[in-house]
């Protein structure tokens, strides 16, 4: 049974008996088991005996069964000399295979297949996680060794080899975020608003296919634009503070409108009526009505904003540049970055390459720590105060 | 002091001529020609689909929110057009509140910012004292003063729901309009609290015009003074007010025979 | 409470207009003002990346990077991005469809919330996290099945070889650009995954179809065209993702289709990342053209796969 684009039709079929066309065969298929009568067309109609007890594998089969792999490649890795990759990879994927053959022996072709995707399917997924895993974990073991007062305290100023920390690429990090913000929010909300309170017709179609493109514009792109944008008024050699939160607001709006959009949606219409309904003219009702009873979703939807950008490398890279003290003033010369800071250290690391190497692996640390606590708050948030619509 | 609960007010009366309601190209509701007495509860009955919301939410500019609704005719508050070409809907809808069919407080408001939202919404600059006089005389009106006293800060939505929908009304009440509007208040409500409400509202004439739609016959023959039968010949054809009269004579003599089919319970 | 007589009240109460007239008009330009601005920012991109690239556009071949003409200087470029996402693709789409069929079909309900949660964190993690650990654990690490390749499948032009011997391959390159698709892929099917209608799958499941056969008669055709605009959303981002290509990837310029040797193409936006502190003069605008191309690609791309989202809406 191929899945034809006939299929699709279905879906919005009201006979409910004409539903799925490509189960005739299966149907069949599913008696043939205990009906063997009825290919002898018999005159008088007889129906088998109930029968609900299949031949089924008990629960613990498949857990068995891998383990019992586990164990046979434990000693076939070991005679050829051990390795960690080889053995998991070999346990699941001749598990695997194992579950299908004594599958298909008891319980017969169809049980069998399914096992063996539904095996496939959990694989894929444990596999899919992996690499999150090693990358926490990397990341932490390596993060610790300069996770230290001196990191958060010191910046690389007239440091060379050991010592020195990030402070200077903290505080950029959190201006030149937190001016991307204050662009970014107001202008997304306020075009949520348009979208979902206001707009109508061509414009509001083009905004809305637009916003989703948006969100997929490079943000090495977003930083091109940035840096376009200053040096055709300030000359080729401008880097500032300012220019990477121009560059990351481009990339922030869409997810805020986005969101805020999702949010104004599901505050119930009966809401707007009723202060409508109070004489309340159209501005105010959205103001103190719609936003606040939105409020807790909002908010949500742009902290994850700022957690997806706040470890933006690339369009800093090319519109803030680097520098090694502080500079507070996002309008006023080169500032340093969190992101860029990691991606420095690491590139460029100098000689001996060990400490700065090290400092790379803090900074990625503490930006983990950052994007992790941000998505927590949101979460947080939305338990709290994103509830109040139903 | 405890303020009376209800002082008789002089309410105002709604006459509607010619009125045709439009969803885009769609016609509604046709030629609705009605006058809604003062201090008197006029209900809508009619069956599914006829038109009594639409006629009921035009009657406060409420209809237009929908977009491409509009409206055709004309809808006097005592003799001031509401349709007319400087009227403010913003305006009309201040002096003719709405109650809707399911209990809607501000989820984010408590239940005294509910009941004063009319008030604080549009910004008016009232003495903290003169706003609790105005809400708990509101509170009074909608009987719900004594179960919500020791309360008051708490939100809204924590209510039940028959106290939900005496609380719309206390705030639709708030500000003091001329005409009260309600779609089916007690459709979402226990007997019990329909009870409460169909008490209520006979107390509310002596300060309000009350028109409202209900889909249950004991509770129109029970609260209201007048009843409006609305028809339709059938779907997408527009509905018609088949004849209004006081609500006795609807349901014991009414001049049509569609409507005496309706009330006793044969439809078509 | 105070001694107001409360019939004084309707005056409180009725004094002043309300007119929302003024306040209305102000902040319904606001709105638009707002949706504008976006618009323009959108055009605005293009439009000072055209003026910012235009030198190098019309400059002679001498004067540009490399000596060549400008075609000359993007292409191999191009080629290393397409080359990178289209193995990112085919690495995460079959992977992401899996994770979403398991969070929406095979995993217990209980389990499944917490567990999209994990993938979520996949995309929340900062691409130059990945590009550390890509150099630093999964190069390395994969070393052993670079040089399998090499060995046993070396007659296919992808396993050519030499293998490298620190992983800075391109196949590990999308490999890690597969993980950090992969949270969005999952994401958009999974959620019209779980509205393929009950009564579909419940239909199947009464004709005594097995959960597999039930999932690939009902939920897998009901997703497909989610499944082909995800993964082109999917390519949209892997084509532009700078930082991991930019540390993880070991460059030589060469076209090359051998994924696991030393000498690989650059990619549009890592060679950008890596090059422009470095730039000045015409070279920056030469950049700034390849950013041109990768913009065009990536917004053809995306265009592409909402037009098929929004058509599948409709329907
Ligand atoms: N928002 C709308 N857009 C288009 N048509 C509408 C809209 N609301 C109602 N209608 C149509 O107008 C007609 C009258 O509807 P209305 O809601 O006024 O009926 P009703 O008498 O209140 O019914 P019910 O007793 O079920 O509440 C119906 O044909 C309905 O389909
Ligand atoms: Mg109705």
């Amino acid at each position: 049974m191929s899945t034809e684009p006939t299929q699709r039709e279905d879906v919005t079929d009201t006979d409910p008996n004409a539903d799925v066309p490509g189960l005739g065969s299966l149907a069949s298929n599913a008696h043939a088991h205990a009906e063997d009568a009825h290919t002898v067309a018999a005159p008088a109609r007889v129906r088998p005996p109930v029968q609900v007890a299949g031949k089924v594998l008990p629960g613990w089969a498949p857990w068995g069964i891998v383990a019992a792999t586990a164990v046979v490649m434990a000693g076939l890795v070991a005679a050829i000399g051990w390795n960690w990759a080889l053995w998991v990879v070999g346990t699941v994927v001749v598990g695997g295979a194992a579950q299908y053959v004594v599958s298909r022996a008891v319980e017969g072709k169809r049980r069998a297949t399914d096992r063996g995707f539904t095996y496939a399917i959990v694989a894929a997924f444990a596999l899919a996680l992996a690499p999150l895993i090693s990358l926490l974990y990397t990341v932490v073991s390596r993060g610790a060794a300069r996770f230290d007062g001196e990191f958060f305290t010191w910046s690389m100023r007239g440091v060379i080899g050991e010592g020195g920390g990030a402070v200077h690429a903290i505080y950029g990090t959190l201006i030149i975020t937190g001016c991307a913000t204050l662009i970014s929010v107001p202008i997304g909300i306020l075009a949520a608003i348009y979208l979902q309170e206001y707009g109508q017709g061509r414009l509001k179609r083009a905004l809305t296919f637009f916003v989703d493109v948006m969100t997929g514009i490079p943000s090495i792109v977003a930083g091109l634009f940035a840096f376009s944008l200053f040096s055709i008024f300030f000359g080729p050699g401008i880097r500032l503070g300012i220019m990477g939160s121009v560059a990351l607001s481009v990339l922030m709006i869409p997810i805020v409108v986005r969101s805020t959009e999702e949010m104004l949606r599901i505050v119930p219409n009966s809401l707007r009526e009723a202060s409508y309904a109070l004489g309340v003219s159209k501005w105010r009702t959205i103001v103190k009505v719609v936003l606040p009873t939105a409020l807790g979703g909002i908010v949500t939807g742009v902290v994850l904003a700022v957690a997806r950008i706040i470890g933006e490398t690339a369009p800093l890279l090319i519109t803030v540049g680097v520098v090694s003290s502080v500079n507070v003033n996002p309008f006023d010369g080169r500032m340093q970055n969190l992101a860029v800071f990691a991606f420095n250290s690491y590139k460029s690391p100098g000689v001996p390459p060990e400490p700065s190497i090290d400092r790379a692996w803090t900074a990625a640390l503490v930006l983990i720590l950052i994007v992790m606590v941000l998505n927590i708050t949101a979460r947080f948030i939305y338990r709290r105060f994103g509830t109040e619509i139903r | 002091m405890t303020a009376p609960a209800h002082t008789p007010v002089q309410a105002k009366s709604i006459t509607a001529t010619d009125l045709d309601l439009y969803y885009g190209s769609f016609l509604a509701v046709k030629g609705v020609n009605i006058t809604i007495e003062p201090n008197k509860v006029t209900a809508l009955i009619g069956s599914s689909g006829c038109g009594k919301s639409t006629f009921l939410r035009s009657l406060n500019r409420m209809h237009e929110l929908v977009p491409g609704a509009y409206a055709d005719g004309e809808v006097l508050l005592d003799d001031v057009d509401i349709y007319a070409a400087d009227a403010d809907p913003v305006q009309v809808r201040r002096q003719i509140g709405m109650v809707f069919q399911a209990p809607n407080p501000f989820p984010t408001m408590s239940i005294y910012d509910n009941v004063a939202a009319g008030l604080k919404l549009n910004s008016r600059k009232i003495k903290k004292s003169d706003l609790d006089a105005i809400v708990e005389r509101a509170l009074r009106g909608a009987n719900l003063w004594d179960e919500v006293k020791d309360r008051l800060g708490k939100p809204g939505m924590g209510l039940s729901g028959g106290q939900q929908q005496r609380l719309c009304i206390a705030r639709a009440t708030a500000v003091e309009p001329d005409v009260l509007l309600m779609d089916e208040p007690a459709s979402a409500l226990d007997p019990i609290s329909t009870l409460a409400i169909e008490d209520l509202i006979t107390e509310l004439k002596k300060e309000y015009t009350i028109v409202i739609v209900t889909h249950n016959m004991q509770q129109a023959s029970r609260a209201s003074d007048n009843t409006a039968f609305f028809n339709i010949e059938g779907t997408g054809k527009p509905g018609r007010l088949v004849e209004v009269d006081t609500t006795e004579k609807i349901f014991s003599n009414p001049t049509h025979k569609e409507t005496e089919d309706y009330v006793s319970g044969r439809f078509g | 409470m105070s001694s107001t007589n409360v019939d004084d009240l309707q005056s409180v109460v009725r004094g002043g207009p309300a007119r929302g007239g003024a306040g209305d008009r102000v902040f319904r330009g606001l709105a638009t003002g707002a949706g504008v601005v976006i618009l323009a920012t959108l055009a605005g991109v293009a439009l000072f990346l055209i003026v910012r690239a235009w030198p190098a556009i019309t400059a002679s071949a001498e004067d540009l990077p490399g000596g060549e003409n400008l075609l000359a200087y993007i292409w191999p470029l191009t080629f290393g991005t397409i080359i990178a996402a289209t193995i990112a693709i085919v690495i995460a789409v079959p992977l992401s469809v899996a994770v979403a069929l398991f969070i929406s079909h095979i995993a217990p309900r209980r389990i499944a919330q917490p567990m999209s949660y994990l993938i979520d964190l996949l995309a929340a993690i900062p691409s130059v996290i990945y590009g550390l650990w890509g150099i630093a654990v999964l190069g390395p690490a994969s070393v052993g099945l670079l040089r399998w390749l090499e060995d046993n499948l070396g007659w296919l032009p992808f396993f050519e070889g030499p293998a490298s011997a620190t992983g800075r391959t391109m196949l590990v390159v999308a490999a890690v650009l597969a993980v950090m698709i992969l949270p969005i892929i999952t994401a958009v099917t999974r959620s019209v995954f779980e509205q393929t209608p009950r009564r579909l799958q419940e239909g199947a499941l009464a004709l005594g179809a097995t959960r597999w056969e039930m999932i690939r008669l009902t939920v897998l055709p009901f997703g497909k065209s989610a499944i082909i605009s995800a993964s082109m959303l999917g390519l949209g981002r892997a084509l532009g993702e700078t930082m991991a290509v930019a540390i993880v990837l070991s460059v030589s310029g060469a076209i090359t289709f051998d994924l696991i040797g030393s000498g690989n193409p650059s990619t549009i936006a890592a060679n950008i990342a890596l090059d422009f502190p470095e730039s000045s003069g015409l070279a920056v605008n030469a950049l700034i053209a390849s950013g041109l191309v990768l913009f065009a690609v990536t917004l053809v791309v995306n265009m592409a796969a909402r037009t098929v989202i929004n058509r599948q809406m409709r329907i």
